[in-house]
């Protein structure tokens, strides 16, 4: 997929180191190239992802503190723009909203007319996009039909998302590695981070320390390498490299989680488990690990109409497998009980998800933990299950 | 991101976008359910496979899956059996010839034909289960000459709902195949058979060992009927079983048909019992 600047012929520097001040004239360029920006803001105690005009917008010296069903942000000297981690939202947010509109319809004569959104996709530029986040991207690039994956795949057909297809295509990413860890962190056990990529166009590295606040750039793709021309940079030395490996090796370092291995082939001979059902005691069934998680992608359809009932509209909404309503046909719910829901959740997550679109569907960013009102932890869980077998197996797998 | 990046057809038909089809006839089943004969407004038919469904949208109310109850030959004829059981099919039972109605699809995995070539085939249903399943029977026997003998079971609750009764009459009629009904309970005096479905699999006459079965029932009678087929000595990998779940978009983004890794809009609902046998008993999946 990567390919060098070299070999597309065009040759714009790779990497570059640029000034604190730099990060402005990053926004501007892809202002220009007209990419609505998108990146970390601190609002109502929360990182978010907002759009942004300012390079002053992003939380420089704001840091966040998380762990099983807590977090809060708290002021760094260290002034770092990035030195939070994630926050409750990610970049879904903006590939696959909330709430779309999937037609609207008017009847006419005896019949009816459908007519789809028209118009260009927004084109986003998302700043400050993680190695998990990254990964997470990737994830629902394969679940909604952009990516073809070598995964074992038992569908037999193949459907792509149009919308999600359109916007994703259109979107720039600028990447950043990670210097810290939170305590909900696991990307290193997953491998999907802290260092970001592949499928980044560029990716920033902050660095701090020595009275110096840069930021390393590498281009990951042409666009991004021509992007990276027009910034007012410096050569980036070996000892800038070495900055960087130091910086997500930190990150690596205050790693708060791990996830156990081969947790997929753990799950599906563990079907039946009494954990389940432990876990249901504490689980309050309330979605928000759904709604947190970057790869969860389930939704539903409401259809409304408006008064005179010849305009109606089909929107879609995120869902969550852990209402109730979420499997019910004729005669009932098919997962009436909060151990079948929570085994749903992690078993698709982790296990199913690689019959599905051969990958993991969770890319260690530890929201589902930070975010559970009762702090649920899948890592925890994951390990609970594996010390069960130990004692009854010896672990033999 | 190390997979292949697909152009995504501006011109392909969106998924999620239905289609006006026109009610040309509409016919009263037994009771609480009903047949739709639909023609598309655009002129364009839909070809589907025995085992495919729709998703069926009542204008303003809302869209529900539906099997396809006809012949997959018939292109001009879209044909589907509905039961009156929630808030569109109600809505869609008011419905006359002359309104529209919203069609997406044809979706999911539709029941294997040539791999039961050389075979007795043995048709396990029951109520509506002969709905989803008529386009099989249809198709099997257009190629009668592939297979052995042909067998039907089927059962309803008493003899007042068995659907399609005149076309069941009709089978019986032909030499070629055998065709076994009974009901669950009947009124004093009635001389047909009384039972259950899995009771008719014990008396049809096929050879175990060369005979490709399709289970047509809910989830709960899919059981007795698979551990009948199994008394009899045929394996799970020669039957064939639907199943059913809540369904959104038929396409595998909503995520609500999942059962364990398979999402039943597109790799089901058709499946061969070998490969769900293991997770098919657990509960709440």
């Amino acid at each position: 997929m990567k390919r060098t600047v070299q070999e597309s012929g065009v040759s714009h520097q790779r990497r570059a180191v640029i000034e604190r001040d730099a990060v402005q004239a990053l926004i501007d360029a892809l202002g220009a190239e007209g990419y609505a920006v998108i990146g970390p803001r601190r609002r109502d105690g929360a990182i978010v992802y907002d759009p942004l005009t300012d390079a002053a917008d992003l939380p420089w010296g704001w840091i966040d503190e998380q762990e099983g069903g807590r977090y809060r942000l708290h002021r760094d000297d260290r002034g770092a723009a990035f030195g939070h981690v994630v926050g409750p939202q990610s970049w879904k947010k903006y590939l696959y909203p909330p709430r779309q509109t999937l037609w609207t319809g008017r009847r006419e004569g005896g019949g009816f007319t459908v007519e789809t959104p028209q118009g260009p996709p927004p084109r986003y530029a998302f700043l400050g996009v993680r190695g998990c986040e990254l990964a997470a991207i990737a994830v629902q690039d394969r679940v909604f039909g952009v990516v073809r994956h070598d995964g074992r795949s038992v569908g037999q057909q193949q459907y792509t998302d149009s919308g999600y297809a359109a916007r994703r295509a259109a979107a720039f990413i600028v990447a950043v590695n990670c210097g810290r860890a939170a305590g909900t962190c696991f990307c290193d056990s997953i491998g999907t981070g802290p260092q970001a990529g592949p499928g980044y166009d560029l990716c920033l590295t902050e660095l701090i320390g020595d009275g110096r606040h840069e930021f390393l750039v590498e281009a990951g793709s042409d666009r991004g390498a021509v992007l990276l021309d027009r910034l007012p940079a410096r050569h980036a030395e070996g000892a800038d490299l070495e900055a960087a490996a130091a910086v997500t090796e930190a990150a690596r370092a205050g790693m708060g989680r791990r996830m156990e291995p081969d947790v997929a082939g753990l799950l599906a001979r563990n079907l039946e488990h009494p954990r389940w059902d432990e876990v249901a005691g504490r689980c309050l069934s309330c979605a928000n690990c759904t709604m947190v998680c970057p790869t969860c992608f389930c939704t539903t359809v409401e259809d409304t109409t408006d008064l005179t009932g010849d305009h109606v509209e089909r929107w879609r909404r995120w869902d969550s497998c852990f209402t109730v309503d979420f499997s019910y046909i004729h005669g009932g719910s098919i997962r009436q009980g909060g151990a079948s829901r929570y085994r749903q959740w992690m078993t698709h997550k982790l296990s199913s998800w690689y019959e599905q679109f051969g990958t993991s569907g969770c890319t260690g960013c530890g929201r589902c933990i930070t975010w559970c009102p009762v702090g649920i932890d899948i890592t925890e869980e994951a390990r609970a299950i594996r010390a069960s077998e130990g004692g009854a197996s010896d672990g033999a797998d | 991101m190390d997979g292949v990046f697909l152009n995504p057809d501006p011109a392909a038909v969106d998924p999620m976008v239905p289609r006006p089809f026109r009610i040309e006839r509409r016919l009263r089943e037994v009771d609480g359910c009903f047949t739709l004969h639909l023609k598309a407004v655009d002129g364009r038919p839909l070809p589907y496979k025995p085992g495919q469904f729709n998703m069926l949208y009542v204008f303003g109310v809302g869209e529900v899956a539906i099997s396809i109850s006809g012949d997959c030959r018939d292109l001009n004829t879209l044909v589907h059996t509905v039961r009156e059981v929630g808030t569109v099919t109600r809505a869609m039972a008011k419905l006359k010839p002359g309104d529209c109605i919203g069609v997406r699809g044809p979706f999911g995995n539709p029941w294997p034909v040539e791999e039961a070539y050389g075979n007795d085939i043995l048709f396990v249903t029951g109520t509506i289960g002969l709905a989803p399943l008529r386009p099989l029977v249809y198709e099997v026997l257009n190629r009668r000459d592939r297979f052995g003998k042909v067998v039907l079971c089927y059962g309803s609750r008493g003899t007042h709902d068995i659907l399609y009764e005149p076309l069941l009459h009709q089978w019986r009629g032909r030499f070629d195949m055998q065709v076994h009904v009974t009901v669950h309970s009947a009124h004093a005096g009635y001389r047909g058979r009384v039972g259950s479905v899995a009771n008719l699999v014990k008396i049809a006459r096929f050879d175990p060992e060369q005979t490709t079965a399709y289970v047509c029932r809910s989830e709960t009678m899919t059981r007795p009927a698979v551990q009948a087929l199994h008394d009899r000595g045929v394996t799970s990998d020669r039957i064939y079983v639907t199943l059913e779940r809540n369904m959104k978009c038929g396409v595998g983004f909503c995520g609500h048909c999942q059962m364990g890794g398979s999402f039943m809009c597109k790799d089901g609902p058709v499946y061969r019992y070998a490969d769900i046998e293991r997770i098919f008993t657990v509960r709440e999946l």
